[in-house]
């Protein structure tokens, strides 16, 4: 599946340098490894004893706030769309980076549609796998899709409510 | 159109450079997806949810394109837009629905985009309106105006609204969500029957805050709300909402359709378990960014600031010179004119409801005729109600007879709030791909059949509610009597409850009477219900309370007798 990252090269699909391992694949001793979540409950400590970087894949049913302690830990997570549709990976990504504060990578997978990026980058998302015609380009123009928004979320872009306080900001032309 | 419309004062939200500019991209990025839609690079599949986020329902004969009124409040120049809009788009005509919304039948997939450009130059959109997201919020439709008023709800619904538009987190939830909000103890906004209802009301420390109500709803499943936070600080109220919704978002059911709204999910785990996840999700958020300022609530309240009404006269000669000359203004003063908090002034309800027209339907010219009443009488401001009338909410007293008489040549005049001819319909099998029967020429046979205003005010207060779906648009389930159209073997049947309310501290879904009935019988089963109420009221009681004093069985046996 083509993958896109945010600030990567305009329009264009970039390397996947992850490896994703089954659940019954022996875990390499080096190289970046992506497991489930499961796996990494399972095997939280054969894991983190390993040299390589590690990345771990949620469903989104899966309880997020259960890496509290461990998110510095990841340089990848990866959060589910089984459909377009569903939309509770949206929760899990702003719970990640908002009350976990998690740094890392932060891809979404399955269901990704170019309409669906300026949301996914509200969200705190910065890596989309996709391969919806055209989406490498919409994804270059999503962040000036909207130059205005109306909630603070964690890609700490200041509201309206906040814009409007600030009496000095320059207030955008019509 | 003339510069006069643009400078008129507006006493509700105005849109600044910020609301524009969201607004203005939003057309933009849908005219792109429609082209796309078009060039066929988007699925049916894949544009349903943008379109539907953009108010474009596709029904049985054509697109709709629901258009958002938010909190129901218009200003002349809106509201004329909004007929010009139906001429050039539609079929010259509109429908006002129970959501405070209005609904044009026959647009065209190509010329929404301009349809929704040409909202944007009033300030207006169709965000929200339709789809698996927070709808455009409803609040009472005297709000700013209502003599019993605690606090003016709009301030509340206009933050709302804000907050909830293109909200990142909560735009594919598992079904759409609804939330009202009232600010009076005096519930015009049906706040126990909706996925969230506010209401604002003063405690004994002297604060105002809100009691949160969650899972109420009507459809397949009507359940009345539960109380979910009994008081909640003002300044909470957006972070206790994304906690809410949150839960919502991550635990509402997805795997059924019909069993995807917040009320199954309070059914299911509880509302305790709710109000726990709520409450731990609400103490991690509280004091983030979500914290409502004083400045930021002052702000919006500021400009929803009660229009400057000079003093008019309480009792005015001329009116009630006309009382008594003319039958049916006495009567229309006592249904559809309530309190004003202003002294010299009221609250006009302009009844969409006309002896057999389709409830809550306008032309383009009475649309316009409408918005030249409310310039020449109402400050220019005009209020969808959710039983589909329009509101004149600041008429002086003096100014009535004219009211009266401009609403008549409109034919909006008649003197039938809240009685048996007030009926809400849905828009049914003439126009809803979903619906199993028709509604709106149920329910003009009943407003035909009761058309004398006399005896409707003999009748008294009596909600007719019909649905032509167990969907229930309609709001067939709180009706004083409701009517739901069923399909049986392609037969359109209708199946009658009693004793639906919404009117708070007495909300109640109605009793099912027992077998439908067919349509041509629709208006002998009603006639002999109103009979047995008129029998049997004691003095003063309204046919609901009759209802509930001596229960369904004596209605029940006298119906299926006359049938």
């Amino acid at each position: 599946m083509p993958l896109f990252r945010e600030g990567g090269p305009a329009g264009l699909v970039v390397d996947d340098p992850w490896l994703r391992l089954a659940d019954d694949a022996a875990v390499p001793a080096d190289g970046m490894v992506l497991v489930s979540f499961g796996r990494w409950r399972a095997a939280r400590a054969a894991l983190l004893a390993r040299r390589g970087p590690v990345g771990v894949a949620l469903a989104n049913t899966d309880p997020v706030e259960a890496l509290g302690p461990d998110v510095s830990r990841f340089d990848l997570v990866v959060l589910h769309f089984p459909k377009f549709s569903d939309g509770r990976a949206y929760s899990q990504a702003r719970l990640l980076r908002g009350r976990l504060g998690y740094q890392g990578e932060l891809r979404a997978t399955g269901g990704v549609l170019q309409d669906q990026i300026p949301f996914m980058l509200r969200c705190g998302f910065d890596s989309f796998e996709s391969d919806q015609k055209g989406f490498g380009e919409a994804l270059a123009k999503a962040r000036t899709l909207f130059s205005v928004v109306y909630q603070p979320t964690e890609d700490g872009r200041a509201p309206a409510s906040v814009l409007r306080q600030r009496v000095t900001e320059v207030v955008p032309v019509r | 159109m003339p510069d006069t419309h643009f400078h008129r004062p507006q006493h509700f939200y105005k849109y600044d450079d910020y609301d524009r500019t969201l607004v203005a991209e939003r057309v933009e990025q849908f005219r792109d997806q429609v082209r796309r839609r078009l060039a066929g690079e988007l699925t049916e599949e894949q544009f349903k949810p943008l379109r539907l986020t953009n108010g474009l329902y596709l029904q049985l004969h054509a697109y709709m394109l629901r258009i958002a009124i938010p909190y129901g409040t218009l200003s002349a120049r809106q509201l004329r837009q909004l007929a010009d809009i139906s001429r050039k788009y539609d079929r010259g005509y509109g429908h006002f629905t129970t959501r405070q919304n209005l609904q044009l039948n026959w647009i065209k997939l190509e010329d929404a985009p301009d349809a929704l450009a040409a909202l944007a130059e009033v300030d207006m959109h169709a965000l929200q309106t339709s789809g698996n997201c927070i709808r455009n919020v409803t609040a009472d439709h005297f709000a700013g105006a209502a003599a019993d008023e605690i606090e003016d709800p709009r301030i509340w619904a206009e933050i709302v609204r804000q907050w909830s538009t293109l909200h990142p987190e909560f735009t594919f939830l598992p079904r759409k969500f609804k939330i009202a909000i009232t600010g009076s103890p005096n519930d015009r906004a049906a706040v126990r029957v909706h996925d969230i209802g506010l209401r604002l009301w003063r405690n004994a420390e002297g604060e105002v805050g809100f009691e949160v109500i969650v899972g109420g709803g009507l459809g397949r499943t009507p359940m009345i709300g539960k109380t979910l936070r009994e008081f909640l600080p003002k300044k909470d109220l957006l972070a206790y909402l994304e906690a809410t919704l949150r839960v919502y978002n991550r635990y509402g059911r997805r795997d059924n359709l019909y069993k995807a709204r917040i009320k199954i999910l309070v059914h299911e785990v509880g509302v305790e378990k709710m109000r726990a996840d709520v409450e731990a999700e609400f103490a991690a958020t509280r004091d983030g960014l979500l914290g409502l300022s004083d400045e930021t609530i002052e702000a919006i309240a500021r400009q929803f600031a009660p229009p400057d009404l000079p003093a008019r006269p309480d009792r005015v000669g001329a009116v009630e010179r006309l009382k008594l000359e003319d039958r049916d203004f006495a009567l229309w003063l006592k249904s559809n004119v309530a309190p004003h908090r202003a002294s010299g002034y009221a609250i006009v309800t302009a009844s969409l409801k006309p002896a057999g027209a389709p409830p809550g339907d306008a032309s383009a010219v009475q649309m316009e005729g409408l918005a030249d009443i409310a310039e020449s009488f109402s400050q220019a401001e005009l209020r969808v109600s959710h039983e589909q009338n329009i509101v004149l909410p600041h008429v002086a007293v003096e100014d009535l007879p004219a009211v009266y008489r401009a609403l008549g040549q409109l034919g909006f005049a008649e003197a039938n709030v809240g009685k048996i001819t007030d009926i809400i319909a849905c828009p049914g099998l003439d126009y809803c791909a979903l619906a199993n029967a028709r509604s709106i020429p149920v329910a003009q046979r009943i407003s035909r059949h009761f058309a004398s205003l006399a005896r409707q005010h003999d009748i008294g207060d009596l909600k007719i509610k019909i649905s032509g779906c167990i969907n229930a648009c309609g709001h067939h389930h709180v009706g004083h009597i409701g009517i739901l159209g069923v399909d049986k073997n392609g037969v359109e049947l209708y199946q009658i409850s009693l004793g639906g309310d919404v009117d708070f501290g007495n909300t109640a879904l109605g009793t099912i009477l027992g077998p439908a009935v067919t349509a041509d019988r629709v208006v002998e089963a009603v006639d002999s219900l109103v009979a047995t109420y008129l029998d049997l009221r004691a003095a003063g009681e309204r046919f609901v309370e009759t209802f509930r004093r001596i229960g369904a069985e004596p209605f029940k046996d006298r119906m299926y007798a006359a049938l």
